[in-house]
């Protein structure tokens, strides 16, 4: 039973769990700096996650990994978005479509529903931390979620960049990491879209005064 | 310095120069001879690989078979008309004050980063790679997509990115189960994402994780394509932004992203013992088919009428390679190529005709015929080719697809014809009017650039009556090859 | 059964009803030095008892039978509560009479009576705390089934005596399903016992309390039944959270020493329980009455999270 877990299993397992409940409290969160905060959180703890992943197995390109994740997601892009929030002057509340309560509710149905789905895939695989599939499915779904619910432009992005932390959980934790060329090339891409869409932000206040993507509601079949 | 070097040396050395040199009066001419120049380096790879066979290129990172090697010089190809295209279009925008220098100058540096980045998407070996080109594909294009910086391209330019964002962030995860599945087999080498290893044992990898990896792999690659329900960003994307960018994501990324889905699914079909990625193809294919058809009648924006027609296609597309054997699969090859060519000559011609009008909206549009014969002739005459005429090369492809759905999979023939047949009435129906009728508008500063949409009309025509025996055999490999 | 496993219980439940006003006059007393105020004696519950139990009862004239019932029964079932809980040992007489599920239903038998006491004599206060402490307990009680459904799930087996020896025995493993239901279960005790987010235990003012508004009508040996009760609940959280998560120390079988051993333990784990709660109702603001869902939804997703964790993550197949 249980108690033949490794410590390092447990450490990995215990960090997922971490980061499965950030990306809860990123959906509930009310407001954006937090909001980045938290953002910045779910990387660090992918990072020790990834480190810890590493140390275990000896695979040494996941040290890379880990520190890309660090640079990249713990410390860059949550100071560009905090640069951003304080540029444009976004205003503090984040407003939700639907009332917190019921997006939890959301969201555990789609854990579940992740968690069912990665069952029997992470039952084929052989890794230390081949549980936490499920979990870093869970996590891409409740930040696609995010991404449905909130009307602002910049937790939408969150959102998006919450997702991509999903996605490197399932990477190392199913496959121990892509090949670093991959990773690089997702890195980059991620930084990019950041970039972009720190230039599309100024775009979209010029012509909108404001960042509510609710004013993008134009383009609709008639 | 051999061709595929070149190829994609081409495209980004001169997106760079572009961006370095800013706008000047030669730049639209350095973009149309980097585009040629990519367009000779891919043609003479086409030539070389026809006559060698597959080759590698840099160790195992690129791979050129029978099958890339047609979409690479497909690719160039449009690249350079419609870099010709856009030379004369452009300068007119210009002159209406909806673009300024500097965004010219973006115009034209990320035009030749797109063309990179889908050459290297269609190129690359590997399918971590693949991602990665995909994803900067996207990239590059949404500032395109909001070039005139209106409210309008901006909510387009949004929905695209965040869309499409999602969509290629599903297709990662299906990446990264295609990884999980194939480690198991190739072990942690640095090998398992490189196609032409998982092809020699995709008949190993585990058929559960695959079919998981295939539907996020579909859901994901098929929001480019502009599968049905995930097909909201595309109409808007081709509407607002600069008419030569929508006639390249009609004609190339579509098919670039239709693409990826085929590699994913070659190897599926080895894993997964009967048919589950083409029927989920099939499913895909025909469900967009009927959404974007009966759409397409409640259109008044021309651009989005024929972004609607694109989505239309698609389908068609991915049920024709859903249906998957030597016939379908032939018969979506010639249909992607048909559809590239005809859609892109399409949008030149609406591109001018909506310049001249000064509006997109279909009801004020009149009379392209009295304004110019040349336009309005071919836009009349793009519109019967991609409507499925018969002189025309869409027709065969059309015929192939339906014929063979009937032998195989009678039950979608009555769903096919129907979608068919209103797309075809929502379309000539509009269009006719517009071609004829009065007008009264102004000519332009700048006279179109016109030859583009006749080179691309003449190839469908001529593949319409006769199919050069080389892209026969070209084709029948390649088909071949998707099993 | 023996005679001494007998007498262990009875001192067992003797141990709950002196313990539980000791600590509801420590967390008063540690939150009263964290507030910076003087505070009130440690023995404060029980002149506070002694006074109600000395005092007259009074009526209302619109009051039944069940009013004056109400009082016992929630005290019995406190009572209860607190000897199926293993304070001491697991090996007692009455461990195997209820097992968790039934320990839950024990609590909401307690809410059901008092709240339909409070809307008995018809004031409107009465029956705003009874629909208030309602509507808590609708949403503590599943969450509460949740983490003890994650204990469970460890342990295979429902009854507590048997998830406390699980847990005891097992090896140290980081759970991140029982940290997760640890929080859950935190949120919930402060809920059930009207403490500071969700309710003031110190306050009387009309648009925010909930217990204290049940038993505005109740005076003399009644008010301290209640009052006492209350203490007990506080009490039998405390021990259930303490069983659940720090098992530590509490003896199985019925050895002398091992039991003797148990008290200090218990007192000493009660006595930083306690400081900690005082701790956190220090630093929290109360929350909006209407805010009081979203708090309990927080804790009934903890509790889920925690169980869905467990089966994904704990389970070997």
């Amino acid at each position: 039973m249980s108690a033949a877990i490794p410590l390092s299993a447990q450490l990995i397992n215990l960090f997922a769990s971490v980061i499965l409940l950030l990306a809860f409290a990123m959906l509930a969160q009310r407001r954006v700096l937090p909001l980045i905060n938290l953002f910045a959180l779910q990387g660090l703890t992918l990072c020790l996650s990834t480190l810890v992943v590493a140390f275990t197995t000896g695979q040494a390109h996941l040290y890379g990994s880990a520190a890309l994740t660090l640079v990249l997601k713990a410390i860059l892009l949550p100071w560009i978005l905090h640069r951003l929030v304080r540029k444009l002057q976004v205003k503090a509340d984040v407003e939700g479509l639907i009332n917190i309560p019921a997006t939890m509710i959301a969201g555990i149905v789609l854990v579940m529903i992740a968690f069912n789905v990665a069952l029997p895939i992470s039952q084929l695989s052989s890794a230390i931390s081949r549980g936490t599939l499920g979990i870093a499915l869970a996590s891409v779904m409740l930040a696609f979620l995010m991404m449905i619910i909130r009307t602002k432009a910049i937790p939408q992005v969150v959102g998006f960049l919450a997702m991509e932390n999903g996605l490197f959980l399932a990477a190392t934790s199913a496959t121990y990491g892509m090949p670093m060329v991959v990773e690089l090339g997702i890195a980059l891409d991620v930084l990019v879209g950041v970039i972009i869409l720190g230039v599309f932000f100024f775009q979209i206040r010029d012509q909108f005064d404001s960042l509510d993507i609710r004013h993008l509601e134009k383009l609709k079949e008639r | 310095m051999d061709f595929f070097t070149l190829t994609l040396a081409i495209p980004l050395v001169s997106g760079l120069l572009l961006t370095v040199v800013g706008e000047r009066a030669w730049a639209p001419n350095l973009n149309i001879i980097a585009s040629l120049g990519t367009f000779l380096a891919s043609a003479l790879l086409t030539v070389e690989i026809v006559a060698a066979g597959p080759r590698f290129a840099f160790g195992e990172m690129f791979f050129i078979d029978s099958l890339n090697v047609f979409f690479v010089a497909l690719t160039a190809f449009v690249g350079l008309t419609t870099s010709i295209f856009s030379g004369p279009y452009m300068r007119n925008e210009q002159e209406h004050g909806k673009l300024t220098r500097p965004r010219l100058r973006l115009y034209k540096s990320m035009f030749q980063m797109f063309m990179f980045t889908m050459l290297a998407a269609l190129t690359t070996n590997n399918l971590g790679i693949l991602w990665v080109a995909m994803e900067a594909a996207t990239l590059t294009t949404v500032l395109l997509v909001s070039l005139y910086r209106t409210p309008a391209s901006l909510e387009a330019a949004w929905k695209y990115f965040i869309l499409c964002g999602v969509g290629i962030a599903q297709a990662l995860f299906g990446t990264i189960l295609l990884y999980f599945a194939a480690e198991r087999v190739l072990g942690e080498t640095g090998n398992a994402l490189l196609w032409t290893h998982l092809v020699d044992v995709k008949g190993q990898l585990e058929p559960t994780i695959m079919a998981l990896s295939f539907i996020f792999l579909l859901v994901g690659y098929g929001t480019k394509v502009g599968l049905a329900p995930l097909h909201n960003w595309l109409p808007d994307a081709h509407a607002e932004g600069p008419t030569p960018v929508s006639a390249v994501l009609s004609g190339l990324l579509l098919n670039v992203a239709l693409y990826a889905i085929l590699r994913v699914k070659v190897l599926a079909d080895g894993a997964i013992s009967g048919s589950f990625a083409g029927n989920l193809m099939m499913g895909f294919g025909l469900l967009t088919l009927v959404v974007a058809a009966f759409f397409l009648s409640r259109q008044k924006d021309i651009k989005r009428m024929f972004a609607y027609s694109s989505i239309e296609h698609m389908g068609l597309i991915t049920f024709a390679f859903g249906m998957g054997g030597a016939v379908a699969n032939f018969a979506g090859l010639l249909h992607m190529t048909m559809h590239s060519l005809t859609k892109s000559a399409i949008f030149f011609t609406v591109g001018h005709a909506a310049q001249k009008c000064g509006t997109q909206l279909m009801e004020d549009i009149r009379g392209l015929i009295r304004i110019n014969p040349v336009v309005g002739w071919g836009l009349m005459l793009g519109t019967l080719a991609i409507l499925g005429m018969p002189p025309f090369g869409v027709f065969a492809s059309e015929f192939m697809i339906l014929t063979h759905a009937m032998k195989h999979h009678p039950w979608a023939t009555p769903i096919l014809l129907l979608a068919l047949g209103v797309a075809f009435a929502a379309i000539f129906g509009k269009v006719q009017p517009m071609v004829f009728g009065d007008t009264h508008a102004k000519p332009l500063p700048h006279a179109p650039a016109i030859i583009p949409v006749f080179v691309h009309l003449g190839l469908v025509l001529m593949i319409g009556l006769w199919i050069p025996p080389y892209l026969t055999r070209w084709f029948h490999e390649a088909a071949r090859m998707l099993g | 059964m023996s005679f001494s496993g007998l007498l262990w219980q009875l001192f067992a439940i003797v141990l709950a009803l002196a313990l539980a006003p000791l600590l509801t006059g420590w967390v008063n007393q540690c939150r009263a030095w964290m507030q910076n105020r003087s505070a009130p004696p440690l023995l404060q519950p029980y002149y506070m008892l002694h006074k109600l139990f000395l005092k007259d009862v009074v009526l209302a004239h619109g009051a039944s039978h069940l009013f004056r019932f109400a009082p016992f029964v929630v005290f019995g079932c406190m009572v209860l509560a607190c000897a199926i809980i293993p304070t001491l040992s697991t090996d007692l007489p009455l461990a195997p009479a209820a097992d968790t599920i039934a320990l839950v239903g024990v609590f909401g038998l307690a809410r059901i009576f008092i709240s339909l006491a409070a809307m008995d004599i018809g004031t409107s206060f009465g029956s705003l705390g009874g629909r208030r402490e309602m509507l808590v307990g609708f949403l503590a009680e599943p969450a509460l089934l949740m983490v003890i459904f994650t204990t469970a799930m460890i342990s295979q087996s429902t009854s507590v005596a048997t998830i406390v020896e699980t847990l005891a025995h097992r090896d140290f493993i980081i759970y991140p399903s029982m940290a997760f239901a640890g929080i859950a279960f935190t949120f919930v005790s402060f809920a059930e016992n009207a403490r500071v987010p969700v309710d003031n235990p110190a306050t009387h003012l009309e648009l925010t309390m909930i217990h204290e508004a049940m038993i505005l009508e109740y005076s003399g040996r009644h008010l301290a039944l209640i009052e006492w009760a209350a203490g007990l609940k506080l009490y039998a959280y405390s021990c259930l959270g303490l069983a659940l998560f720090f098992p530590w120390g509490i003896a199985e079988g019925d050895s002398m020493f091992g039991l003797l051993l148990a008290i200090p333990v218990l007192v000493a784990k009660l006595a930083i329980g306690g400081a900690l709660l005082a701790g956190i109702e220090s630093v929290n603001a109360k929350v909006r009455i209407f805010r009081a869902p979203e708090f309990l939804g927080t804790a009934f997703l903890f509790a889920v999270l925690g169980l869905l964790v467990r089966l994904l993550l704990e389970t070997r197949v």
